[in-house]
């Protein structure tokens, strides 16, 4: 038990903050994967290929979506349940993962 | 650097104990079930952390999906398009071990395998899906053992054997589905399923009827949009009756007791109410009305066995969470982003999730529900985000492809 704690320490100083940060961003994007693929790398040519695409691009659709300047069967709805920042954050690892 | 590397290996043999494929590692999970839960929970472990082992333990050699399975009741797709193979998860260094895990001991921390042996782990993730319970219907196991009234409830071989029934029904019978009071796995899962066999018999047997005795006071998920398909489609062949909740079933009549009357079938699928797996039960996993498993929604850790994270339609659903697919997926990921942490001595953050889930209404046309669910912390649970979900505006082709799309992409998320 004493063992367990002090690895558990070890390697929480080993942990960077930006690790955390990038987990976050890791996880809230997981969930778009029942639709648009692991880490955003579509399966099908339904759906936008989110991997590697402009951030900027991912970024507006989003709010596009959300704020219904953009026609949709889904995302419409799904869009609203996000934030700005989220919205941002989602774009940024979207367009820095490998197609 | 070296610190680094010695703290490693002293955290192998002290933390886990394991000496599986000789390399050392930071901990063992086992993984207990390999469906959207289990099979997506093994592999973004494994993606998210490779110096976690993973041994995912599942009875069945390959995986057939619930999602799409009432088509097959159609005639339109077969099994081996809604099934796949465990294959797709050795690319991420899960261990798959064909067997069923008999007992748990979550003191000494080790699985037991019914052909012999245990396994040791440092966190263990259920996804056992679930059990009926058969004693609730009078008369239900010998009538299901004679294959007299099938529940077609967990693809495989009764999804099969309603077909064959269904293929063999004289045109002019009724087919009878009965519906237990919510909550269920699939809530939208058996009105497709009244909608696709009467997408059949319009076909193939005009004379015959479907038969919906629902236990619900109402379509418990999407009945605008299914009473609309049905009254455009389906008039005259399927009729719906809420409030009709089974008691009993007659297998060498094929007759469903209902509070009060009987009713007569010429195939009877009956959907026993239900509750999480015999394997939770068993390990003390249960906590709510003796069905279901509450959680902690931030980790998916168990409120009543530490160290166990229990996903999918087992759990004690959130509020306005369905037992579905989607949602067992993304449970996963709360539960692999959590015990990735917790196994790398950090703490583990709330993950917003998305629920999707399609239902057909003729062979080709869909319509949809999704939802966005969000930790609230003064709540303790997952709530669905404000504004946010909703369902299709009408069914459609377009959401069809959409649907078929969907199944495809959440299989190869989830096991390849």
């Amino acid at each position: 038990m004493r063992c367990q704690i002090a690895i558990a320490a070890a390697l929480a100083c080993l942990a960077p903050a930006a690790f955390a940060q990038t987990a976050g961003a890791r996880n809230l994007a997981a969930s778009c994967a029942i639709c648009h693929g692991t880490d955003g790398r579509a399966v099908t040519k339904e759906v936008a290929a989110l991997a590697g695409a402009p951030r900027e691009q991912i970024a507006s659709r989003m709010r596009a979506f959300r704020d219904g300047q953009r026609p949709a069967t889904v995302m419409h709805q799904i869009a609203k349940g996000y934030t700005d920042a989220e919205i941002d954050t989602l774009a940024a690892w979207f367009a820095a993962q490998k197609r | 650097m070296q610190r680094r590397d010695f703290l490693k290996l002293a955290g192998a043999a002290s933390l886990a104990g394991c000496a599986s494929a000789g390399t050392p590692s930071k901990a063992r999970v086992v993984v207990v079930g390999g469906g959207f839960g289990g099979a997506t929970a093994a592999k973004y472990i494994r993606m998210w952390d490779p110096s976690i082992d993973v041994v995912l333990v599942e009875r069945e050699s390959s995986f057939v999906s619930c999602p799409l399975s009432n088509l097959v009741l159609g005639g339109y797709t077969t099994m081996t398009d809604i099934s796949r193979g465990y294959d797709g998860l050795n690319k991420y260094g899960v261990q798959v071990v064909r067997d069923e895990v008999t007992a748990i001991d979550a003191g000494k921390k080790t699985v037991r395998l019914a052909r012999g042996g245990d396994i040791a782990y440092e966190r263990l993730v259920m996804s056992p899906g679930i059990d009926f319970n058969f004693n609730e219907l009078q008369g239900y196991e010998a009538a299901m053992q004679s294959g007299s009234v099938l529940h077609a409830w967990k693809a495989g071989p009764q999804t099969v054997a309603l077909r064959q029934q269904l293929e063999q029904m004289r045109d002019g019978g009724v087919y009878v589905i009965s519906i237990p009071m919510a909550p269920y796995r699939c809530p939208p899962g058996p009105y497709e399923r009244a909608s696709i066999v009467s997408a059949y018999f319009k076909q193939a047997k005009p004379r015959s009827k479907v038969l919906v005795l629902d236990a619900n006071p109402d379509l418990t998920s999407k009945a605008g949009l299914f009473k609309r398909a049905w009254s455009d489609l389906y008039q005259g062949i399927l009729e719906y009756r809420p409030n009709s909740r089974a008691v009993g079933v007659d297998g060498s009549t094929r007759t469903i007791k209902l509070e009060l009357d009987d009713v007569k079938a010429d195939v009877l699928n009956v959907v026993p109410p239900q509750r999480a797996a015999d394997i939770a039960q068993k390990t003390g996993l249960i906590t709510t009305n003796n069905r279901w498993c509450d959680i902690d929604w931030r980790t998916m850790e168990s409120k009543a066995v530490k160290g166990v994270h229990v996903l999918g339609d087992a759990t004690l659903s959130a509020p306005a969470m369905p037992k579905s697919a989607s949602m067992a997926n993304n449970h996963a990921k709360i539960a692999a982003a959590a015990i990735v942490e917790l196994l790398n001595g950090r703490n583990p953050e709330p993950v917003k999730i998305i629920n999707t889930c399609y239902s057909f209404v003729s062979p080709k046309e869909a319509m949809r529900v999704s939802s966005v669910h969000e930790w609230e912390p003064t709540q303790g649970t997952l709530v669905p985000v404000k504004a946010s979900g909703g369902v299709s505006a009408a069914r459609s082709e377009a959401e069809g492809n959409y649907a078929w799309s969907w199944a495809r992409t959440i299989w190869a998320d989830s096991l390849a």
